[in-house]
């Protein structure tokens, strides 16, 4: 049973997950109607055939490299076995796609592990206008939801309105909040932030961080001293880095993945806008160099927009439902 | 850089064709192959990388290659020129030719809007001595209006704040209006982002087009942006009426290769480009230094030959050989410093990836910094300019006394001193580990 016949076998056993389905909507109709297309143009594959499989995926931006390794395994596959049937060698590039994510990196929970008897910790960070504060607000009400006891932290004192627009989600989801001065050592905020998590016993506290470009060594290093402060705190902090990374982010999104987790340490990383037309391609280039895991995704501007990354059912999102449309 | 410059793929493709006197489709194919390679990775649309690569290659076709200049060279400078002929060869700006004039702007979520709203009216209220008012049109993100009124602030601009109880049409009619009888020059209308494919959303940016026709729509574009962003910029454009776009971010190391996709397939010009997070960091885009980046490459090359006539032969090859060695340090630093002030300065900046097409007036300031930056470097002692990664903060505070400056001065030096290494670092890779001619 191939890889695709399986994800079906499930899908149709298992509750599908709506809200996923229908915000990934956009992106997987582009992909897999491309594919689809693909596969209808053709009889028998050649060539061209596959060429054109490689600049579907560099279309969703996975990447030139990563492109050409797939499709290059693809093919080594179907040229073994003789298989000239398109939609066999589509299902055969998924197949690669779901092995290649799995293989990097060690098999990881999507939610966060809770820590016994202290605080469990999470820093946010990433590029400007990516999401980081909407994100944390939907974090926050997902496990306020679970029923923990959450804690923001402003982190971000350099942008113009960021303190304000966290205190906003804050006096919404009715969590409490440490906020700092325009301009003050986020350093600072997140020290009192860890002081009144460990005395008020927060389940969860979750640092927000002014967007920075990983090319400028001076805030990279800022956000190395937040967490070395976190940590002088609660020795363990922060127990996760979430990097947060725009669907619509091309092949920079390596470069930002790499430099952030070489000077936070990244436990994962969350996708943000795929509710658009973005694919998000650059999560599996993301795995694939680095191991990093995507752990959630967000599919719009509401506060219970954000679901439990699957790679079930993204790849299914992405490859697979054209066919059930028909 | 995690992606290797065009200039580095093309290296060892050289080595084989070296000594053939014509490009031909077989000396030239692997070639294009790195050219499409790098322009992905650069984010160029793949279709526009397509056209791109096949337009270069009839080009160079049959090309004579100089003595002087190897076939990679060649068909670099023929990349390179085509790049910038596809960005558009001319800069524009945005003429106030009314007043008021209307801006409108708009784009994506997180593209920079509401901080490009401030720049822009920072440019215009300094540069042009304009009366400027900003509008807050975003009310749906929260907090967003406070950032405006904020970034207003730190300009020193007025911004017409109504809450968000009124719908965006009615706040852009009511900051035209004011500015009308206020006396504005400039109205710049921050909206909020949107997705293009929200259909009530993108209806009230046609609402505001209809009830205030501006006269400047400029759609922002963030630098980092994928493949995708040509369908971006083309369902904005369908529904409205683009002028421009400005590229956001650009400060960071991302290519930037959307840019050229979308000015491509659009026609949109890129009329500013955001470099920092200060609000006076916005520039006039300049098509050319977009290809070089694009490319990941200077003209190193052209560089080395056009200096090397000028600067002293001695000194130059006890820095050859220093930087055969890797061991290039602030002393040699100054010294190069010293040399490059010898030859025109215009002429060398130009041929430095990323450093500004220079006015006099700018030539005097490049002069000044130069100054500054030897200051700074005599203030150390013999050790730290030797090894600079020694000097960390209570250096650098000390430095900074010694020669009347801040340690943001003393940093600048400093990243400036990394560039040149790297920049060494490319040439030698350049010469294949030879030193011609010195």
């Amino acid at each position: 049973m191939g890889l695709i016949s399986f994800l079906k076998d499930k899908f149709s056993k298992k509750e599908k997950n709506e809200k996923y389905v229908a915000g990934l909507d956009k992106s997987r109709k582009n992909f897999s109607s491309k594919l689809h297309l693909l596969t209808k143009r053709y009889s028998k594959v050649n060539e061209e055939y596959f060429e054109e499989l490689e600049e579907i995926l560099i279309e969703a931006d996975v990447g030139v490299n990563l492109a050409l390794d797939i499709v290059e395994v693809t093919r080594n596959e179907t040229d073994q076995k003789k298989i000239t049937d398109p939609k066999l060698i589509n299902e055969i590039l998924v197949d690669k796609m779901f092995v290649s994510y799995a293989q990097q990196g060690d098999s990881i929970t999507n939610e966060i592990e809770f820590r016994e008897n202290e605080p469990t910790v999470l820093l946010v960070v990433g590029v400007n206008g990516v999401g980081k504060t909407t994100t944390i607000a939907k974090l926050a009400n997902r496990y306020k939801n679970q029923g923990k006891k959450v804690l923001l932290v402003a982190g971000d004192t350099f942008r113009a309105g960021a303190t304000e627009q966290l205190s906003i989600w804050a006096s919404r989801l009715g969590v409490d909040i440490v906020v700092g001065k325009e301009n003050q050592d986020p350093s600072s905020v997140c020290f009192d932030g860890m002081r009144k998590a460990k005395e008020g016993k927060y389940d969860l506290v979750i640092c927000d961080t002014a967007g920075r470009l990983q090319n400028k060594l001076n805030l990279m290093q800022e956000l190395s001293k937040m967490k070395r402060v976190i940590s002088k705190e609660i020795e363990s902090a922060p127990h996760e880095v979430f990097l947060i990374i725009d669907a619509t982010t091309g092949q920079n999104g390596v470069v930002q993945a790499k430099a952030f987790k070489e000077c936070t340490s990244l436990t994962g990383v969350v996708i943000t806008k795929m509710d658009g037309t973005s694919k998000g391609g650059i999560i599996l280039a993301i795995r694939d160099e680095l191991g990093v895991p995507v752990r959630f995704i967000g599919l719009g501007e509401k506060m219970d927009d954000l679901e439990e990354f699957d790679l079930d059912q993204y790849l299914y999102g992405l490859c697979l439902s054209q066919e059930e449309d028909e | 850089m995690a992606f290797e410059s065009l200039s580095d793929r093309f290296q060892g493709i050289l080595k084989k064709i070296k000594g053939q006197a014509k490009l031909t489709e077989a000396n030239m194919e692997e070639m294009l192959k790195e050219i499409r390679v790098a322009l992905l990775e650069a984010d160029v649309n793949f279709k526009v990388v397509k056209e791109f690569v096949s337009a270069v290659k009839e080009k160079a076709l049959g090309q004579q290659v100089f003595t002087k200049v190897s076939p990679g060279q060649m068909v670099v400078k023929i990349v390179h020129d085509e790049l910038v002929d596809l960005l558009g060869a001319d800069q524009c700006e945005i003429s106030l030719r009314h007043k008021p004039t209307i801006i409108m702007m708009c784009g994506l979520q997180g593209s920079g809007k509401t901080t490009t709203s401030g720049k822009l009216a920072l440019l215009f209220k300094k540069k042009m001595n304009k009366k400027v008012l900003l509008v807050a049109g975003d009310i749906y993100r929260p907090a967003a209006i406070d950032q405006l009124v904020t970034v207003g602030r730190q300009v020193d601009v007025e911004v017409l704040n109504m809450g968000d109880k009124l719908s965006p049409v009615e706040i852009a009619k009511k900051g035209v209006e004011k500015a009308k009888q206020e006396n504005f020059d400039v109205v710049i209308i921050d909206t909020a982002g949107r997705l293009q494919i929200d259909e009530v959303l993108m209806q009230e940016l046609v609402d505001i087009e209809n009830a205030v026709h501006p006269d400047e729509e400029l759609l922002l574009v963030d630098a980092m942006s994928g493949q995708d962003s040509v369908n971006v910029a083309r369902s904005f454009n369908t529904k409205l009426h683009l002028t421009g776009m400005i590229m956001s971010k650009l400060d960071g190391d991302a290519r930037g290769g959307s840019a050229l996709s979308i000015k491509h397939l659009t026609g949109i010009p890129i009329k500013y480009a955001g470099v920092g997070e200060k609000l006076s960091d916005l520039e006039v885009f300049h098509p050319d230094r977009m290809a070089d980046r694009i490319l990941g490459m200077g003209d190193i090359v052209s560089l080395v030959e056009s200096v090397q006539e000028e600067i002293d032969e001695k000194e130059a090859r006890k820095a050859a050989n220093k930087m055969m060695k890797g061991t290039f340090d602030l002393n040699d630093m100054v010294q190069q410093l010293e040399q490059f002030q010898k030859i025109s300065m215009s002429k060398i900046l130009k041929l430095i990836p990323g450093m500004p097409k220079i006015s006099d007036e700018d030539q005097q300031k490049a002069q000044e910094e130069m100054k500054v930056t030897k200051a700074i470097i005599y203030s150390m002692t013999p050790e730290e300019r030797k090894h600079p990664e020694i000097i960390k903060n209570s250096r650098k505070v000390r430095i900074a006394k010694g020669c009347g400056k801040t340690n943001y001065d003393v940093n600048k030096v400093l990243k400036k001193y990394e560039q040149m290494k790297e920049m060494m670092k490319q040439m030698k890779g350049k010469m294949g580990g030879r030193m011609p001619n010195f």
